[in-house]
């Protein structure tokens, strides 16, 4: 097949194709469609953190005029099911039992208890209020450190609360601390985090006239098409999944959220049903992202080479598990950082507590594990007495270095380029702005895997068809939750076929109309489904030019496909419409469906934690400028730089729309967000309480983009969706350490938190 | 609960409904077909809501409905169709300033209120006037570009 090599298409600020109906407010999400009939659905939600339930009476509720059904867990086909990562390939082990809604006792605050379906929201939520449950209340655990004592609480009755743990076991770590001149020992934390994507989890369900359900619903995985199949106990041919555009995702609606309720909701009441959830459900009981304790100890020689690195890491996984074992083995993959460490002793524990389930949040525990790999990177160097940028150059991997896990890096590690950009643009630390000011400036480096991890066998499909008059129709089953996952398909297309993008369409999220293209989770869309559709794009455009060739008498080589024509190097030229007549008179395929399949693997090794986990990873770093109000604690964020070896941007305005909002999203981490558990209930019930940056909280954010060329996705590209948030937090974070001379290891770095370190400093 | 007759306009057409005392201007939006205005989260902090009432940005979740007794009310739909974009709109475009979309009637009704009053705001001055609009994906920042951008436009329009 023939190679493009300069690119009219790849690389350029071309607007998004959904961008004009968003700007118009034409787009119809989750909670913008409705139809003939429809009712709506409420949850009634536990109201303690941990209580075994001793009666439910739904008498009264079902008698309210109006209520069209009552569910509590025994009206479902299978109310107990093995969550299951990984719609591919089931690899077994570290599968929690989850219950659609709660049966004998609640986990957590907020856990769905009973379903109710009613002519009108305020009649399904004056239902809700008369149901009656009788709970006996029991003792919580809330800490996952406490929850692993043999001792606590048990979260499944019988079972140890740690459901997953994980080893790497690189070197000799005895060793390398026997020959470390200095060694730092820390512990770090990362807090409860919501996702905060601005359109509540919402959909609609109803029933197709053959029986079989439907479901319209704001998601990252329509393949959960197969679990609620499951649910309900009818085959997966019966259910489908729709998305529409997402109001945001960032991992939050990778899990199911209101799936499962409004499938048998509608499937009971034979009506078309709607649930919106609220900010505060959102917010309340909706999952977080996985808070962490860690536990670090560095070894390094005087001249700054790390030596050895012990880690210890510990995660909240809520009361149930679902993606809690693989969001900790990213963190255990990604403990040590992007840095060349020959001796590594990591051990990680994923751990229920009474919490709402933790699950993805973009970085996928990446992130978190970044947040403390490089405080401890800044706090090694402190002691060493060495610049911090220096210290990290030294120890950046590279190109055939190893990595923790035993994998040899095949292509660029751009660290070093990252960070000098990063550095140029934020100039010399300033002076402070007055006499009652602190400034501080501060750098952090990151990494994130793209690509699903390579045991689950991740493939994608995707289908595009040229049409008779030169137009072109992508198929492909992503989720597009406004990161441009249908843009950039257009955009390959687009360069491959030599066709506008305003003449191509694109179909997508639908599970019985699109090819099944995976979850929009793990940075994997233009990786996988990028790739698939470029297979299938490119064999349409082999099909067009053999037939191109016939007509011109010259060899395939000597076409080139520009601006809707195929030319030769003569001046000779056919348009793509009459190319597409021609092929179809003769029975040439116009169209192609390619699957992609990303390297496949196995698990690794449970006792050395070798073994190679991802396709590939994407390389950044970040630095921020914060200047300290001592009076009142206040942290401004002066400056802000970040930038990523992205492989090859297919469109740098979208490249940077994901560095600007990982920017914005990664002060927040640092400075204000924490949804505030207490006794299980969380205390930030609405956005007044739970502060995510504003646009006077951002500084202007400076997004560089490098690009080497060397990714696995179309073109050289490589993923950028999660890796742009990992190193921000961190960078803040070592900012406002370096103002105070101080570390505050609490997030998030609160005015309150500064001032108190200010008084115990004094 | 008894309903009220209410009557009003919306972008430019007439509507008479009767409505409860308790329901919020965006509810009633919402059900009369004007999804564009988004419910974010119906306490006043994010924005999603925002629609021109007379000419002021106003949250609708925190309006009630009989407040727009007479009034004419602007949502983003009432600014430009898919074929004739308004300038602000086709700056949000062209600069990027729109992923997942879900903030963007809001913003773009509380660009269209500062630009009606400021011209030629600087980018504080248009943080200032966008910072009761959360937006989770894009940092501000090509939302900034977008409405500078527009306000220059317009400003060399006229
Ligand atoms: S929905 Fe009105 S401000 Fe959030
Ligand atoms: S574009 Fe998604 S919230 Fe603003």
């Amino acid at each position: 097949m023939d190679v493009i090599k300069e690119f009219k298409v790849i690389g350029k600020r071309l607007p998004s194709h959904d961008a004009v109906e968003k700007a118009t407010g034409q787009t119809k999400y989750a909670d913008d469609f409705a139809l003939p009939g429809m009712i709506y659905g409420k949850i009634l939600r536990a109201k303690y953190p941990h209580a075994r339930i001793k009666r439910i009476d739904t008498s009264k509720a079902e008698k309210l005029d109006g209520v069209y059904c009552v569910l509590t867990h025994k009206d479902v086909p299978n109310n107990a099911i093995i969550s299951r990562f990984g719609q591919t390939r089931a690899v077994g082990g570290f599968e929690g039992v989850y219950r659609v809604l709660a049966e004998g006792k609640v986990r957590y605050y907020g856990e769905p208890v009973a379903l109710v379906a009613a002519e009108t929201e305020e009649i399904a939520e004056k239902a809700i209020d008369l149901i009656e449950v009788e709970y006996e209340e029991l003792e919580g655990v809330f800490d996952p450190r406490e929850a692993m004592d043999p001792k606590a609480p048990k979260i499944e009755d019988g079972k140890s609360n740690v459901v997953a743990r994980f080893k790497i076991r690189k070197g000799d770590v005895a060793k390398g601390f026997a020959e470390a001149d200095v060694i730092v020992e820390n512990e770090y934390m990362s807090q409860f985090i919501d996702h905060a994507y601005l359109e509540p989890e919402a959909g609609v369900a109803w029933v197709e006239d053959d029986g079989s359900i439907t479901i319209r619903v704001s998601t990252q995985v329509i393949e959960h098409y197969r679990e609620i199949a499951h649910v309900l106990g009818i085959p997966e041919s019966r259910v489908r999944v729709i998305t529409p555009k997402i109001g945001g995702g960032f991992g939050g609606k990778e899990d199911i959220t209101v799936e499962y309720y409004l499938a048998l909701l509608a499937w009971k009441t034979g009506r078309p049903v709607k649930i919106v959830q609220t900010r505060e459900e959102s917010l309340s009981f909706r999952s977080k992202r996985h808070p962490y304790k860690f536990k670090y100890k560095t070894g390094v020689k005087k001249d700054g080479t790390i030596v050895a690195v012990e880690a210890e890491l510990i995660s909240d996984a809520g009361a149930y598990m679902t993606l809690s074992p693989w969001v900790l083995l990213y963190s255990t993959v990604n403990a040590i950082g992007p840095y060349n460490v020959p001796n590594v002793k990591v051990d990680s524990y994923t751990v229920l507590t009474n919490h709402p389930p933790s699950g993805a949040y973009r970085t996928f525990g990446a992130g978190q594990a970044c947040v403390a790999y490089e405080q401890q990177m800044d706090e090694v160097a402190k002691k060493l007495g060495m610049d911090p940028v220096e210290f990290r150059k030294k120890n950046y991997l590279k190109k055939g270095d190893t990595m923790a896990n035993g994998w040899k890096i095949p292509n660029t590690v751009a660290l070093h380029e990252t960070t000098d950009l990063v550095l140029k643009y934020l100039g010399k630390k300033p002076k402070p702005s007055g006499p009652k000011k602190l400034v501080g400036m501060g750098i952090a480096s990151g990494m994130c895997s793209y690509g699903r991890m390579i045991f689950l066998h991740d493939t994608s499909r995707s289908k595009v068809r040229l049409e008779l008059d030169g137009s072109v129709t992508i198929e492909c089953g992503v989720q597009d939750v406004g990161a441009g996952q249908e843009a950039s398909l257009c955009q390959i297309v687009s360069e491959v076929l030599g066709v506008p993008l305003k003449k191509i369409r694109i179909i997508s999220g639908d599970t019985a109309a699109t090819p099944i293209a995976g979850t929009t989770t793990a940075t994997r869309q233009l990786y996988m489904s990028g790739n698939a559709t470029y297979l299938a794009a490119m064999k349409v455009r082999d099909n067009i030019l053999t037939k191109a060739s016939e007509i011109f008498g010259v060899d395939k080589s000597e076409l080139i496909i520009e601006d809707e024509k195929i030319k030769t190097k003569d001046g000779k030229s056919i348009s793509l419409r009459d190319i597409a007549v021609a092929c179809a008179a003769d029975g040439v395929e116009l169209f192609c469906e390619a699957q992609f399949n990303a390297p496949f693997g196995e698990v690794p090794d449970p006792e050395t934690g070798q073994g190679r986990v991802f396709p590939d990873f994407t390389y950044g770093t970040t630095g921020a400028i914060v200047e300290i109000d001592t009076e009142t604690g206040e942290v401004e964020v002066k400056k802000i730089a970040s930038a990523f070896d992205v492989g090859t941007a297919i469109n740098p305005m979208r490249v940077e729309g994901q560095i600007e909002g990982g920017a914005a999203m990664g002060i927040g981490w640092a400075l204000t967000e924490d949804v505030k558990f207490e006794k299980g209930i969380a205390k930030a019930q609405s956005f007044a309480e739970y502060i995510i940056a504003t646009a006077v909280d951002v500084p202007e954010i400076k997004s560089i983009i490098v690009e080497n060329h060397d990714g696995l996705g179309p073109f050289g590209a490589r993923g950028v969706g999660e890796v742009v948030l990992a190193p921000v937090p961190p960078a803040v974070i070592n900012a406002v350490a370096d103002a105070l001379g101080k570390r505050i290891k609490e997030l998030p770095i609160t005015g309150e938190r500064i001032l108190l370190a200010l008084r115990e400093k004094s | 609960m008894k309903k009220y007759p209410l009557e009003f306009k919306v972008n430019g057409k007439k509507y008479s409904v009767e409505v409860k005392p308790n329901v919020t201007l965006l509810r009633l939006l919402r059900s009369l077909g004007f999804t564009e205005v988004k419910a974010g989260c119906e306490k006043g902090d994010c924005g999603t809501c925002a629609v021109l009432l007379d000419g002021e940005p106003v949250n609708s979740c925190l309006t009630l409905a009989l407040q727009a007794q007479g009034k004419e009310i602007t949502t983003v739909r009432g600014l430009g169709t898919m074929e004739k974009l308004h300038p602000i709109q086709e700056a949000f475009v062209k600069y990027g300033a729109i992923q997942c979309g879900f903030c963007t009637p809001g913003m773009i009704i509380s660009a269209k209120a500062l630009l009606d009053k400021n011209p030629n705001p600087t980018r504080e001055e248009i943080r200032e006037a966008i910072s009761g609009n959360l937006c989770r994906c894009t940092g501000y920042q090509k939302i900034v570009d977008a409405i500078e951008a527009a306000a220059k436009m317009m400003r060399e329009a006229k």
